[in-house]
């Protein structure tokens, strides 16, 4: 009720020690569609939902290559998560101008931080309605990073943000521990299967989702649709074998490199053509 | 791009380049052609005009078509796109060879040939260490190594050779 009084801009405090507008931008990232991301000792995944605003048009993209070695999922506006990766582009060329050397992504995550805050605190600007996931690799090892609109960011294991994330994030929570030991490949699973989960009920097709990996000795890359279909189709089978289970991940691991082979027939053909406008 | 001239310079200029080409990858998805490299080294080169890079530069590279292309340079920019060059020390001893072997006989009897050099790629290799071979021989500045870069559809490759080491 008092929140109409004290939300009009960004520089006003409400009596409760509140900054609605900036609030309010956490709002607009809570409604844009899922981006999921995890990380294990040498790879980080991202992954997000495509939605498109009709079946006429081209999905948004949520996922950019920042540097080799640095990406980033984005949840909200993504007219300023799109401003954003273009100035976190340009930070990680100068620098490696500068240094000749990739630019550590906690230096980033702050720099990005840094702009976000300078946001909350000028009447004449606004919060940028976007959260963002950063996934990077450095020295220290690979990291997954969540941005908020507020200027804060927090290191994560696992994360999800966007609508239906919480879906998500208890299937994540449910399963964090096992990932820094993870494989490569378990990691894109386990990243396939929480998309799936946000979802909820919807047909998990390789043209609703977008995976992109960084790893030790892997730089920052989108999977292309085939990549992603043959790996929805292997646990889409082994989830019909077995009981409608909640976890077919378990049973998948064993029974991924037998259905690889027919799965990726099955799965090619039908799904030829699901995306037409599919950039 | 190959270049001579003056090394910290050419070296700011390789890595401002490089850094134009990332963003281009990140705005276009996909890489630059030489063309359109061409033109953007033209304009980094004379956009110090007066106060050059000192830099003699020859730009190599496949185009959209994948066909290859050369580009030879000066110091402040100005640009041709030619069959075949060399700049720097030494440039004086090969392009005279170059133009020998090369050039067309005339233009006016025969379609010029010199736009397009009608070599195969080991011909061409061979071309390249035959005239740095010789130019060690009498340019006192040139020797010790070569790298040779070959660009084709398969990619980048890489070739040395020793040279005289006087």
């Amino acid at each position: 009720m008092f929140r109409n009084q004290y939300d009009t801009d960004v520089t006003t405090w409400s009596p409760a020690g509140r900054l609605f507008q900036v609030e309010y931008a956490m709002e607009a990232v809570k409604q844009g569609s899922a981006a999921i991301g995890l990380r294990s000792k040498t790879h980080v995944v991202l992954g997000c939902v495509n939605k498109a605003n009709s079946e006429l048009s081209s999905h948004q993209k949520k996922i950019f290559k920042v540097d080799d070695h640095i990406g980033v999922a984005i949840a909200g506006l993504t007219a300023d998560g799109r401003v954003l990766s273009r100035y976190m582009r340009n930070e990680c060329i100068n620098y490696s101008f500068t240094y000749e050397s990739p630019l550590p992504v906690g230096r980033l995550v702050v720099q990005l931080a840094d702009k976000a805050q300078v946001c909350t605190q000028r009447s004449w600007k606004r919060p940028y309605g976007v959260g963002l996931l950063v996934a990077g690799l450095d020295e220290s090892g690979a990291h997954l990073y969540y941005n908020c609109p507020s200027g804060n960011y927090f290191e994560y294991q696992a994360f999800a943000i966007g609508s239906r994330s919480q879906a998500a994030k208890t299937y994540l929570e449910r399963r964090f521990e096992n990932f820094t030991d993870s494989s490569r490949d378990d990691l894109v699973k386990d990243a396939i299967t929480a998309i799936r989960e946000t979802l909820q009920g919807e047909t998990l097709k390789s043209s609703i989702c977008t995976i992109a990996v960084v790893g030790v000795g892997e730089p920052f890359h989108v999977l292309d649709q085939g990549t992603v279909q043959q790996i929805i189709d292997t646990f889409e089978i082994a989830a019909e074998q077995e009981d409608p289970a909640t976890e077919p991940d378990a049973a998948t691991g064993q029974e991924a490199a037998t259905e690889q082979g027919t799965a990726a027939d099955q799965g090619g053909s039908t799904d030829e053509g699901a995306a037409p406008m599919d950039i | 791009m190959a270049s001579s001239g003056f090394q910290a310079d050419v070296k700011a200029l390789q890595k401002h380049l490089a850094a134009r080409h990332l963003i281009y990858q990140h705005q276009h998805n996909k890489q630059m052609s030489c063309p359109a490299m061409a033109q953007l080294l033209s304009n980094t080169l004379y956009y110090k005009r007066f106060f050059p890079y000192y830099s003699f530069n020859v730009l190599g590279g496949l185009d959209n078509e994948g066909k290859g292309c050369v580009f030879t340079y000066d110091a402040v920019g100005s640009y041709e796109k030619v069959g075949y060059s060399s700049q720097g020390s030494g440039s004086t001893l090969i392009m005279p060879f170059l133009d020998n072997q090369l050039k067309s006989p005339s233009p006016l009897l025969l379609p010029a040939r010199d736009a397009v050099t009608p070599l195969a790629e080991a011909e061409a290799i061979d071309l390249v260490k035959t005239v740095f071979a010789s130019a060690s021989e009498r340019d006192i500045y040139t020797g010790d190594k070569l790298e040779i870069v070959v660009i084709n559809a398969d990619g980048i490759r890489r070739e040395y050779m020793d040279l005289r080491k006087d």
